[in-house]
């Protein structure tokens, strides 16, 4: 039993846990999600001290037969790409569970218990190298979402609950076909042999085959990035859904489809991912940029950031898509900083939301002079979203540029633009909600952070410095990862591969590693 | 080791004690604190310059990031030009943190105040100490938020957190241009490194170090408020007088320089990027100059004459006179914190009043002020033996060996530059006193760094700086040539003159010019209606569309309503599917299991098929 394991365990417990608790020990539950997830948390930090650089491919792996006709495994394994998100996963569950604390008041144990399986999912997505398993997490972490905004979400949070729902399923179902398909050719689920059996030349899909096999992985994946224009269903789920809800759906649940493309599309279907490239990144630069256009005019907090999310994940997909080493590692570290700040820009969100209970801009002003702690946190948080250097999302989008111009330098001139506008609707935004005069009704019920809410953000602006100033605790295993997906997706091409324009950069990076 | 990196983390600390803890502490350790820890920046940046010969100090702490090939570190170098940016920022810098703490007594955020104005020292000496572009452009961004932050500082007027935006938003779009300069010198040259991307430059096509040269030019137009996005610096006036001393006046609007002379190697090799300099910088000193001609509030005047003196230096940069745009930098950087940190005890003296046209005969009032300001008025208007006068001059002469006509729009500039310098300065000091208030000569601790600053201006011209730079920069041609010399320094006499005549000796004389020049008086008075050109053209349609069009039209209408269609459309198949929507946990439990055995049988069948 590896420490992953543990790690996948830990969660699933709580869960059971939190389940044997009599529900009217409300602080009983809560203290029992803390603990667990703080645990949790710390086991997984072994896994990135634990992660060897001299062993290519997954580690703390374990196989062993799931179910036995058809085989599927339970193997599990994590490398570079996955051990961030997992750890993003559980940074983010100890947090997610302390501003809940006193925001969620009914049907107290379900919501503990729905978050510890979320989490169990989200970190089951991550690690899975079976790809029934990765499907099975896949919906496990789907149901407890549904459930979080269903139950404990605003207003309309049933039709926003089913939307989600619907939207992903419709793109998972692809998925399913896909994965089945897949199996009947190569007679496994397990992705590594399958992997080796396309390198090895004992599998090969006909261009078309592969084509349909990669629209049916895509399209999965771009409605939970989510890639315009399959974005609609975000708007509505973060709105409707509670802090923790949102905090957890921005900062890992989207992860889960450009984690997808970057494991699954682009090493098993290279030549595809290739031929369609430019039109996704042309979807992807019309999401950086109408994302931010569309975020300028909203009305409502929560909206806003969730379309910030389409512009800000919209640099992760060309980063994905520019098939460059310095492209993909700023698109995995976007993934990881957007979990951060906008992470972080929820749970500020929703403070403000307990205290005046209101997610329009124009119900509040004046908060710095009301809450400067809050404003401050709230302050520190909107520059490192802008992209402001020091902080974290400046590298990854710093990488990501760089490596689409790189690729082709006009992708970055438009994409580029995005990070002007992010800096007028994050402004626009801070101007609003907190400078200015204060409303009566806001100076009354907009006070300062409690020590509990201290706690619960002060690791998440650490995080973003951290993250902006000292990449190197962070950057060396996703390199090497991504450097190995690079390779593999080469490797398998059939038509062309874009003729290494980078060819010094790359060989140069072998130097290093000294391959 | 010289220990460089404690030049900017010693006013971080600063920033850090006083940002977490200064709401805690009394002014005076406040005081202590944020001006301490700025001496001792000065102290260690002399001592570091006083042992600095032609070769460059290179230090190198930890690697910042590495992918791919590429590698960022987080080094600083300190060299000649570098050299004189440390001892501007550190010098001035520290003057205007002792005037702060007479000017700022009586404002409530305090420790606030100060920690912003710490922590804008950290990025500007970041950004001159940075020894690749990308730390540089740490320090660039860092200087922009703490602009923001200190225009913004009463955050409880909304034209002031409005300036704040637009600073940040337009300095922005400037810095689009300078990452993608970014980006195109790492796809050819591999690095960021200063070092290796200037020496590899000469081997680069001319085509690729103009894209590069004018993209950078871009961003630096952005920073040092240059025609077209000069637009910002004026507004950032809503801040607190120091900061509009020390940072949109003697130091952070000067990046832009540094950051064309730094990268000088590379504009070598794309000359019309060079010329494109030029033509900026002399256009810009031309447009900002007469803007400044009819404006009333004192310091929106010393405001144009900012981006009108930038110009200058951009100019000098441009015909490829360096050093002489650093000299002037440096010359700039006494007289023009001058004259805010004057204005500023002008506005003090009169609780707050900044029409001058609600000012006059304060000569009297409050001498210091006026001597000391008077010191900075002939300095800019060239008047010799002052600073300006060596570096403005510097710079004519060098435009005149590039292309005469750029010479003599250069010194009709500097007349109309004498000109509404001594406008304001008859206004404010000379004539009948036309307010209400009761005018008080400023503390010591605000008329100290004033004197310190008069010296300066007056006797700084003295220093030097193109022989300090003298094998740093590609020499420039340019001969001493007396008659230009003359001209340019009666330019600023006649300028003076003129204002003096219809400002004091025939006051109403300025309104009847004012009355037959009318459309042009108005248009000028009105900035040229750039800003409001550019909120019809810019602004109000990209907020206005993407209501409009793009939430309302294409996310809530056409996506929204398709994927809404579908689900009507499929209305009959949906109150079938309704039934399995029951909202009973129960009842999903059942079917996610029943989907899974289904499921299960299915791939069983396949595989038995197979």
């Amino acid at each position: 039993m590896s420490l992953l394991d543990i790690v996948l365990a830990l969660p699933l417990l709580g869960f059971l846990a939190v389940l044997l608790v009599p529900r009217q020990n409300e602080e009983t539950i809560r203290r029992t999600a803390m603990v667990i997830a703080v645990v949790t948390f710390l086991a997984s930090i072994g896994l990135a001290t634990g992660l060897s650089s001299d062993v290519p491919g997954p580690q703390f792996v374990t196989d062993v037969i799931w179910i036995a006709f058809p085989e599927i495994h339970y193997h599990v394994g994590t490398d570079g790409l996955s051990v961030w998100l997992v750890i993003l996963s559980t940074f983010l569950t100890p947090i997610c569970i302390l501003i809940s604390w006193r925001s969620i008041d009914k049907r107290v144990k379900e919501f503990y218990a729905f978050l510890l399986l979320l989490e169990f999912g989200l970190i089951g997505v991550f690690v899975s190298l079976d790809l029934f398993l990765f499907y099975v997490f896949w919906e496990v972490s789907l149901v407890p979402m549904y459930f979080l905004i269903g139950i404990w979400g605003h207003e309309r949070r049933i039709y926003a609950a089913v939307k989600f729902f619907l939207y992903t399923m419709a793109g998972s179902s692809l998925m399913l076909v896909g994965i089945i398909y897949i199996y009947n050719r190569a007679g496994t689920f397990n992705y590594t042999t399958i992997l080796d059996m396309l390198n090895g030349g004992k599998l090969g899909f006909t261009p078309g085959e592969e084509m349909l096999l990669f629209l049916a992985f895509f399209i999965a994946f771009a409605i939970k990035v989510p890639l315009f224009p399959l974005h609609t269903w975000l708007p509505d789920a973060h709105v409707e859904a509670p802090t923790a809800g949102s905090v957890m759906l921005a900062s890992v649940m989207l992860k889960m489809g450009a984690y997808g493309l970057i494991r699954y599309c682009l090493p098993m279907f290279p030549d595809a991912s290739r031929r369609c490239a430019p039109w996704i990144i042309v979807l992807a630069i019309i999401g950086i940029i109408y994302g931010a256009l569309v975020a300028m005019v909203q009305p409502n907090m929560k909206k806003l950031v969730a379309y910030s999310s389409v512009s800000h994940l919209g640099f992760v997909v060309l980063g994905i898509f520019s098939f460059t080493q310095l492209g993909l590692d700023g698109a995995v570290y976007q993934m990881l900083n957007h979990g951060i700040s906008t992470g972080a820009l929820f749970v500020l969100v929703g403070l403000l939301y307990e205290r005046r209970h209101s997610l329009e801009i124009a119900d509040y002003g004046g908060v710095a002079t009301a809450a400067p702690g809050l404003s401050t946190v709230f302050l520190i948080t909107t520059l490192a979203s802008v992209g402001l250097p020091m902080l974290n999302n400046f590298v990854g989008e710093y990488l990501v540029l760089q490596g689409a111009a790189q690729a082709n330098f006009r992708w970055a001139v438009f994409a580029a633009i995005g990070v002007i506008l992010s800096a007028c609707y994050m402004l626009w935004l801070y101007q609003r909600v907190f400078y200015g005069d204060t409303p009566e009704a806001v100076a009354d019920h907009v006070h300062d952070l409690n020590h509990r809410e201290w706690v619960a953000t002060v690791p998440l602006l650490a995080m973003m410095l951290w993250m902006g100033v000292y990449t190197a605790s962070f950057l060396p295993p996703i390199t090497r990862t991504n450097y190995a997906i690079l390779e593999q997706s080469k490797m398998n091409v059939r038509f062309r591969v874009a003729a290494p324009p980078h060819a010094p950069y790359l060989s140069a990076r072998e130097v290093r590693l000294g391959r | 080791m010289h220990q460089l990196w404690l030049i900017p983390a010693l006013p971080f600390a600063g920033f850090l004690i006083n940002g977490i803890l200064g709401r805690r502490f009394s002014r005076a350790v406040v005081n202590a604190v944020a001006l301490g820890s700025v001496l001792l920046a000065f102290l260690w940046a002399l001592k570091t310059v006083l042992g600095l010969g032609e070769a460059r100090i290179f230090e190198h702490y930890f690697n910042w990031i590495v992918a791919g090939g590429l590698q960022v570190g987080c080094d600083f170098a300190v060299d000649r030009l570098t050299a004189v940016m440390l001892m501007v920022v550190t010098g001035v810098g520290a003057l205007i943190h002792i005037y702060s703490i007479g000017y700022m007594a009586h404002e409530d955020g305090y420790y606030r105040f100060f920690a912003y104005l710490n922590l804008f020292m950290y990025f500007m000496l970041t950004l001159v100490l940075a020894a690749n572009f990308l730390l540089l452009f740490v320090g660039w961004e860092g200087v922009g938020l703490c602009s923001y932050l200190l225009i913004g500082f009463w955050f409880h007027k909304k034209s002031a957190t409005d300036a704040g935006n637009k600073a940040f938003i337009v300095n922005r779009i400037g810095d689009y241009g300078f990452s993608l300069a970014m980006l195109l010198i790492v796809v050819n040259f591999g690095t960021l490194d200063f070092q290796i991307v200037f020496h590899a430059a000469p081997t680069k096509p001319e085509a690729v170090l103009t894209t590069i040269a004018m993209l950078l030019l871009v961003g630096a137009c952005g920073k040092s408020a240059q025609f077209p996005l000069y637009v910002w610096l004026p507004d950032a006036m809503e801040g607190p007088t120091p900061v509009s001393a020390l940072i949109h006046a003697a130091t952070m609007v000067t990046a832009g320089v540094y950051m064309v002379a730094r990268s000088f190697p590379i504009y070598q090799g794309a000359p019309s990027a060079l010329e494109i300099v030029a033509y900026i910088g002399l256009f810009t000193a031309a447009f900002a100059a007469t803007i400044g001609l009819a404006q009333n509030d004192i310091k929106k005047v010393f405001a144009y004459s900012t981006v009108s003196q930038l110009g200058y230096m951009f100019l000098g940069a441009g015909v490829g006179a360096f050093s002489a745009g650093i000299y002037h930098l440096m010359t700039h950087a006494f007289f023009k914190a001058l004259l805010f940190l004057g204005a500023g005890s002008v506005i003090h003296a009169l609780s707050g009043e900044q029409d001058m046209r609600n000012m006059g005969g304060l000569r009297k009032k409050i001498p210091v002020t006026f001597w000391t300001l008077m010191c900075a008025a002939v300095a800019i208007s060239g008047v010799p033996p002052t600073a300006g006068f060596f570096s403005k001059d510097a710079i004519l002469v060098a435009a005149y060996h590039h292309a005469p006509w750029m010479y003599w729009i250069g010194t009709i500039t500097a007349g109309l530059t004498a000109f509404y310098v001594f406008r304001a300065m008859f206004l404010t000091f000379f004539g009948e006193y036309r307010g209400h208030e009761h005018p008080h000569e400023s503390p010591k601790v605000m008329t100290i760094p004033l004197a310190v600053l008069g010296v300066l201006s007056i006797a700084g011209g003295f220093i030097k700086v193109p022989a300090w730079l003298e094998h740093f920069f590609p020499v420039a041609e340019a001969p001493e040539n007396p008659s230009l010399v003359f001209i340019s320094v009666a330019a600023g006499l006649i300028g003076i003159f003129i204002a003096y005549v219809m400002y004091v000796a025939r006051p109403g004389l300025a309104d009847s010019v004012a009355s037959s020049l009318d459309g042009l008086y108005r248009l000028v008075y009105n900035k040229y209606f750039v800003d409001e050109i550019y909120d019809a053209a810019i602004v109000k349609p990209v907020v206005s569309g993407s209501r409009a069009v793009l939430w309302r039209g294409v996310d809530a209408g056409l996506i929204d309503g398709t994927v809404n269609g579908v689900g009507s459309g499929s209305q009959g198949f949906g109150g079938w599917l309704k039934l399995f929507q029951s909202g009973n946990i129960r009842s999903y439990a059942t079917w996610v299991v029943f989907g899974s055995v289904v499921l299960v049988v299915t791939l069983g069948l396949i595989g038995a098929v197979r």
